[in-house]
């Protein structure tokens, strides 16, 4: 396999510092992923030189600046194939592109009594947002459950489909559980209703290969700091059909194409949804990240990931008194657990001062953690730069917390 | 014993130690050995709420002197809450509200009191005040 792992992660300066005198084992990247040095260069080249405006200015540097952020568009819309580059909208986030969709998608197309489907599974920003246009606009969200593995129940979701259901927005991969849904057959199953469905995409397009063509989904959203990128910068895919038809979200400069007091008339797409000025360091940071993914090649990720996951998974059920929760058929990145009798916050305290980085707690999925009957959880999410040795480490701090608290 | 000399009490018995685990594992054996408080205290009404680890807090005024009783269902929230405990609990109103608490620091678990650890021990001090506060208040009435 061409897969160097000691020169992958020369390329990704924070892996090498110590944290309380120990070298970093960073396995929260569920969280935010490390940036490799391109990414962080693009940024700091952009700062050193170019450092305009986009989109207005006619000299030299506004050009270049308008140039490469353009270009990052195109990038962005080649990696998940879209159709169209005006379909690829650039937003802060995943939780913005979420509640653009919720309020522009939710002004334009929900009345009362509509229906909004989303899943159990879910992360509080494809939850919330929905929740408060639901509310605004009298219609109704549902929720497609799960079983006791953290899948998501299929039969169920057909059930909830009735004539007024006018969206459905799942997540491609849990972000407390590490289940890979079943996106196609969602899509597949909605589009039969002629229903459009919205996938949160903030874990799925880190761990799988994303063509929105193949897929047919409606719109697919992530973000750019769980892909190596910078932070403060996110993508809203949508189909043309839909974007055409929804409102501005937000209103300023940039988004217009006509103003005067007595009326607005508004930018074509994808300016429609981009008012003010853009991110654009981090925004051209971004495009040298997909580049570096690119490079490295995400098949070669996805491969070596699945390995890791697989040994990671294997490492820690040997453990006594350890339970995963979510334990679905297909998993990416992140192994959620927690030891028995033993409160996930104190075991993230010891593993911590171990120099390992977790994230414990509910991981913005509190009904997950419901449907479970548990506080939270103490979870390890992988990157391609995680080695078997980190797992082993892990492994090590996990043995060392049950010696000091049984 | 004032504040201050308890304060100068827990700070001696925190520099025995070299090493953090050994720290932690005294941490872990006060939390163990504080006492469970009794169910009626462990409802919604007396949650403090942290998004990491769970507390609650009861407080009652016993001879011009606040009583706290409190409970977490993390340990090393319960150590920390076993300290809190034994400099703020039995004191007057007024030497509750004039406690500096710095002897956290210099033990060196600053940390555990960030507002961004979120495991209710911040608004946990926070609310022992706010109670000696009301006391302080209904005796002067």
């Amino acid at each position: 396999m061409n897969f160097d792992i000691k020169k992958i992660r020369k390329d990704f300066p924070a892996l090498h510092q110590e944290i309380y005198g120990k070298p970093l084992v960073y396995l929260d990247n569920a969280a935010t992923t490390l940036k490799p040095q391109v990414v962080i260069d693009s940024i700091t080249n952009y700062y050193s030189t170019i450092n305009s405006n986009v989109h207005r200015g006619v000299h030299y540097l506004s050009q270049q600046a308008t140039e490469e952020f353009e270009n990052t568009r195109e990038n962005i819309r080649k990696y998940i194939n879209a159709r169209n580059t005006h379909e690829i909208i650039f937003t802060k986030g995943t939780t913005e592109s979420i509640n653009l969709m919720a309020y522009s998608f939710g002004k334009k197309f929900l009345s009362q009594g509509d229906e909004v489907i989303i899943s159990e599974l879910e992360h509080h920003a494809n939850i919330v947002p929905w929740q408060m246009i639901c509310e605004e606009k009298r219609a109704k969200l549902k929720v497609i459950p799960i079983n006791n593995n953290g899948e998501l129940i299929l039969e169920k979701f057909k059930d909830l489909i009735t004539k007024k259901t006018k969206i459905v927005s799942v997540s491609h991969i849990s972000n407390a559980l590490g289940t890979v849904n079943p996106i196609k057959a969602i899509i597949d199953i909605a589009h039969q209703h002629d229903i459009p469905v919205m996938i949160d995409g903030a874990q799925g397009i880190v761990h799988e290969k994303i063509d929105v063509q193949e897929l047919d989904c409606d719109f697919y959203c992530f973000s750019s700091h769980k892909m190596y990128g910078p932070m403060g910068v996110g993508i809203l895919f949508g189909k043309e059909e839909y974007l055409e038809e929804m409102p501005p979200y937000q209103t300023g400069g940039e988004m217009i194409k006509t103003v005067t007091f007595e009326k607005t008339t508004f930018n074509e797409l994808p300016f429609k949804f981009e008012t003010g000025t853009p991110n654009v360091a981090d925004v051209i940071g971004f495009g040298s990240a997909i580049d570096y993914i690119k490079k490295i090649g995400i098949e070669n990720i996805i491969r070596y990931e699945e390995e890791l996951l697989k040994y990671a998974t294997q490492m820690l059920c040997g453990i006594q008194g350890l339970r995963i929760y979510g334990e679905a058929k297909k998993k990416a990145g992140v192994i959620s657990f927690l030891l028995k009798d033993i409160h996930p916050y104190d075991a993230g305290i010891i593993i911590d001062k171990l120099s390992i980085a977790v994230r414990t707690g509910q991981h913005c999925a509190q009904p997950v953690m419901d449907r479970f009957g548990i506080p939270g959880t103490i979870r390890a999410s992988f990157a391609f730069y995680n080695t078997k040795e980190e797992v082993d480490k892990l492994v090590e701090a996990i043995l060392k917390v049950q010696e000091m608290f049984n | 014993m004032t504040i201050r000399e308890i304060e100068k009490e827990i700070t001696e018995e925190f520099s025995m130690f070299d090493d953090w685990m050994d720290k932690y594992n005294h941490l872990i054996e006060m939390g163990k050995s504080l006492p469970l408080v009794d169910e009626k205290y462990r409802t919604d009404q007396y949650l403090i709420s942290g998004c990491q680890s769970r507390v609650w807090l009861s407080a009652e005024m016993e001879d011009g002197k606040v009583i706290f009783k409190a409970d977490s269902d993390a340990v090393i929230t319960k150590g920390i809450i076993n300290l809190l405990i034994r400099i703020l609990s039995n004191q007057t109103p007024d030497n509750i509200l004039n406690a500096k608490m710095d002897f956290i620091d210099q033990i060196g678990l600053k940390e555990h009191l960030s507002p961004t650890r979120s495991n209710g021990l911040t608004s946990m001090i926070k609310q022992m005040k706010l109670y000696a506060l009301v006391f302080k208040t209904k005796m002067t009435q």
